[in-house]
């Protein structure tokens, strides 16, 4: 415990830290476009279009190609494998796309979830094994940053001590391995909205989470400049009966993190979860309006939350094509608004007026 | 786990934050004059004063009564049991006249360290027995904040795993317990500068033994926002051939602290080691002129970088009590400029040291 091992040269720690730095520029937040194969397949369904590669292909191809001012507010963009190797209409590989437009190609590198016994229903993530080896050839393929979801969730009898720890020792040994190959580890511990549980149940958990999420990555000597955090909001269950406004979201949301995300961490983008496009866009917004200091960058990092108007948009027909692409845009400029508390939802308050709807921290 | 039974109210919450922000407003540290007996043997030993309960009353009342232009420099005093129920010339409970001039009274409630057997002469702090009611009794006598020091040390085999998470451990138990009776938690794991180990090697041990720190105090529901924390600054062991300017200890300490202290944490107040009364101040300024963003107050909690001078001025005679008060007022005032960063040792100017600090990724 007494005596340093360094694993990153200074040169190598400040291009890691220059990566997240990038990723988080103000204003600017990440699209998830990494759904699985099975999760695509999914998402197609709901429009009623086939899960072909091709499929898969156009639709990445068609976010990916949108207007080159899509890189004011998308700083970068999570692929998942496949999509990495796939091509353009242009024909240009997609990173090479990505890259042109100034945005950060990363890679989900997780293997998806595994059960753990005798828990009810508790799991890891896998993905472990080959990962240094995988994470070199990503960097190599055109990469700066990678991707790791791990689960829990809000019930009677969880999370456990055993999912928390066991959750937190995968995360970090993912996100040291990362750091030794060029990428920016974005580590996930996503505590699901499922449950009837309120908003400070949800805090409370989240905090001892991130707590044991931090304290793993200092036993693994994670660079925290070099690391970027993907953490739920903090928010009620779905079927909690009580409703909370994003103010009240806020504010359990930042003072969750400022109790347990270190200041040196550069950047936070919040997954999305179950929440609608605009939910997710208001909730971010009043997170970066919340009246206490907030030493991180404060983004998004959403999949359906920013892809499900231009789904329904697209529908699986070309003809469609510039309307999905107008829908997405759409709501990616104004999650980089609500990335620096200026969105102004049609019918709210003035930034001023909203401040009082703040209240006070020693609550949460 | 995944249960809160939440133990603090609001209120109580609340003052417990007022309590924290009041002691590290703008400006404003505290005054350690928490010294056991045995210490100020020690101090009075080198000014060839006797260690009469009289004399450190005297000594203890120059300080206090110290005039006005102390009151923005000073935001609390730790005081050792004995003072706390010591009273001024004019019969007045020092409690009570540190409160009127608005600083908040602070007491020590550890009982001084014990081995860990096994260990290569580690320690850990005894005090928890009764801390419960202690804690009670202080609060109604006039104390709003405590202070607890445990101590780690460096050498080739140390901090081990051992000590490193029974101090937190028990310094969590003692934030706990003070929590209860309105008392804000000064939270203090001393990493001695002991040693020839260079500043990397410091910056290392200070961010592992951090990291369990506040592993403990979340494991034990400790309100954050209602505790202070009172670190070594990140420095080379005393034996160190190698000497760091100001600027690569500031970047060093703070570069640690962002790396393990939640930016709830109300305020940091560095202890003065074995640093000079100058060397101190000169730091404490680095830290605040520091590139890097400090998410809470940076001030100090020092006792002799506050008192040495004062202490040689008075040697224990009446007639040089004026000077005494005039070596602590000048100390009180340099660490008011530094914790703003805004302090010029004499000879340079108070501006224009950020092209001394190299980039954070080299730490």
């Amino acid at each position: 415990m007494t005596h340093q091992f360094p694993s990153l040269s200074p040169e190598q720690k400040k291009e890691l830290s220059d990566i997240a730095q990038r990723i988080v520029a103000p204003g600017k937040g990440i699209l998830a476009a990494d759904e699985s194969t099975g999760t695509m397949g999914k998402r197609l369904e709901k429009i009623k279009v086939e899960n072909s590669e091709e499929n898969r292909r156009y639709f990445r191809d068609l976010l990916f190609s949108t207007d080159p001012s899509i890189s004011n507010c998308v700083g970068g963009i999570i692929f998942f494998h496949e999509t990495l190797y796939q091509k353009s209409d242009s024909g240009k590989l997609f990173p090479q796309v990505i890259k042109d437009k100034g945005i950060v190609v990363g890679i989900k590198v997780d293997k998806g979830t595994a059960g753990l016994n005798g828990t009810d229903g508790e799991t890891t993530t896998q993905g472990l094994d080959g990962l240094s080896e995988r994470c070199a050839q990503y960097k190599k393929d055109g990469c700066d940053f990678a991707k790791w979801r791990c689960v829990l969730k809000i019930s009677d009898s969880c999370p456990t001590s055993v999912a928390i720890a066991e959750n937190a020792n995968v995360l970090a040994r993912y996100a040291s391995i990362c750091q030794q190959n060029g990428l920016v580890p974005i580590v996930e511990p996503e505590i699901l909205p499922d449950g009837t549980h309120d908003l400070l149940r949800c805090q409370y958990v989240t905090e001892k989470v991130l707590a044991a999420v931090y304290k793993a990555l200092s036993d693994h000597h994670v660079y925290l400049e070099g690391t970027l955090l993907k953490p739920n909001m903090v928010t009620a269950g779905q079927s909690c009966a009580k409703k909370f406004t994003p103010q009240e979201v806020a504010m359990a949301t930042v003072t969750a993190l400022r109790r347990t995300v270190p200041a040196s961490v550069p950047g936070i983008c919040f997954l999305s979860g179950g929440q609608s496009e605009e939910e997710a866009s208001l909730n971010l917004n009043a997170i970066n309006q919340v009246p206490l200091n907030r030493p991180w960058k404060l983004s998004f990092s959403y999949g359906r939350a920013l892809q499900a108007s231009a789904l329904a948009a697209w529908q699986g027909k070309t003809a469609n094509k510039a309307a999905a692409q107008e829908a997405f845009c759409s709501r990616a400029k104004i999650n980089g608004l609500a990335s620096k508390g200026e969105y102004k939802a049609s019918g709210s308050a003035d930034q001023a007026s909203m401040k009082s709807l703040f209240s006070a921290s020693y609550i949460y | 786990m995944p249960h809160a039974y939440p133990f603090l109210t609001p209120e109580q919450k609340k003052e417990l934050s007022d309590i924290a922000h009041k002691i590290v407003a703008t400006g404003k540290g505290i005054l350690a004059a928490d010294e056991s007996t045995g210490s100020v043997a020690k101090r009075f030993q080198s000014i060839n004063a006797e260690n009469t309960e009289e004399n450190r009353r005297l000594y203890r009342q120059l300080l206090f009564t110290a005039d006005e232009r102390i009151k923005p420099c000073i935001g609390g005093v730790i005081l050792f049991h004995e003072t706390m129920y010591q009273k001024t010339d004019d019969g007045k409970p020092f409690t009570q006249y540190l409160k009127e001039r608005d600083m908040v009274v602070g007491i020590k409630v550890d009982k001084g360290v014990v081995p860990l057997a096994g260990t290569n002469g580690e320690t850990t702090t005894q005090g928890l027995d009764g801390l419960y009611e202690r804690c009670a009794q202080y609060k109604k006598d006039g104390a709003d904040f405590a202070k607890w020091r445990s101590v780690l040390k460096i050498t080739p085999t140390t901090p081990s795993r051992l000590a490193i998470i029974e101090n937190a451990n028990v310094l969590a138990r003692y934030a706990s317990i003070c929590q209860m009776h309105g008392i804000v938690p000064i939270i203090e794991p001393e990493i001695l500068p002991d040693g020839d180990h260079d500043l990397k090697r410091c910056q290392y041990v200070t961010e592992k033994v951090l990291a369990a720190v506040y592993k403990a105090l979340s494991d034990h529901h400790v309100y954050l926002e209602g505790t202070l924390l009172k670190p070594n600054m990140v420095t080379a062991g005393h034996s160190c051939s190698h000497k760091y300017t100001n600027q690569e200890i500031a970047m060093a300490t703070v570069t640690a602290l962002r790396r393990t202290v939640p930016p709830a944490v109300t305020g940091i107040t560095f202890l003065s080691g074995g640093q000079s009364e100058e060397e101190a101040s000169v730091n404490l300024n680095a830290m605040n002129q520091c590139p890097l963003h400090r998410p809470w107050a940076v001030t100090f909690s020092y006792g002799r970088a506050l008192q040495a001078s004062a202490l040689k001025a008075w040697c224990g005679k009446t007639e040089n009590g004026k000077a005494c008060q005039e070596e602590f007022i000048k100390r009180a005032l340099a660490n008011n400029l530094a914790c703003q960063g805004k302090y010029a040792p004499s000879g340079a100017s108070a501006a224009g040291a950020d092209s001394l600090f190299v980039a954070n990724h080299a730490y």
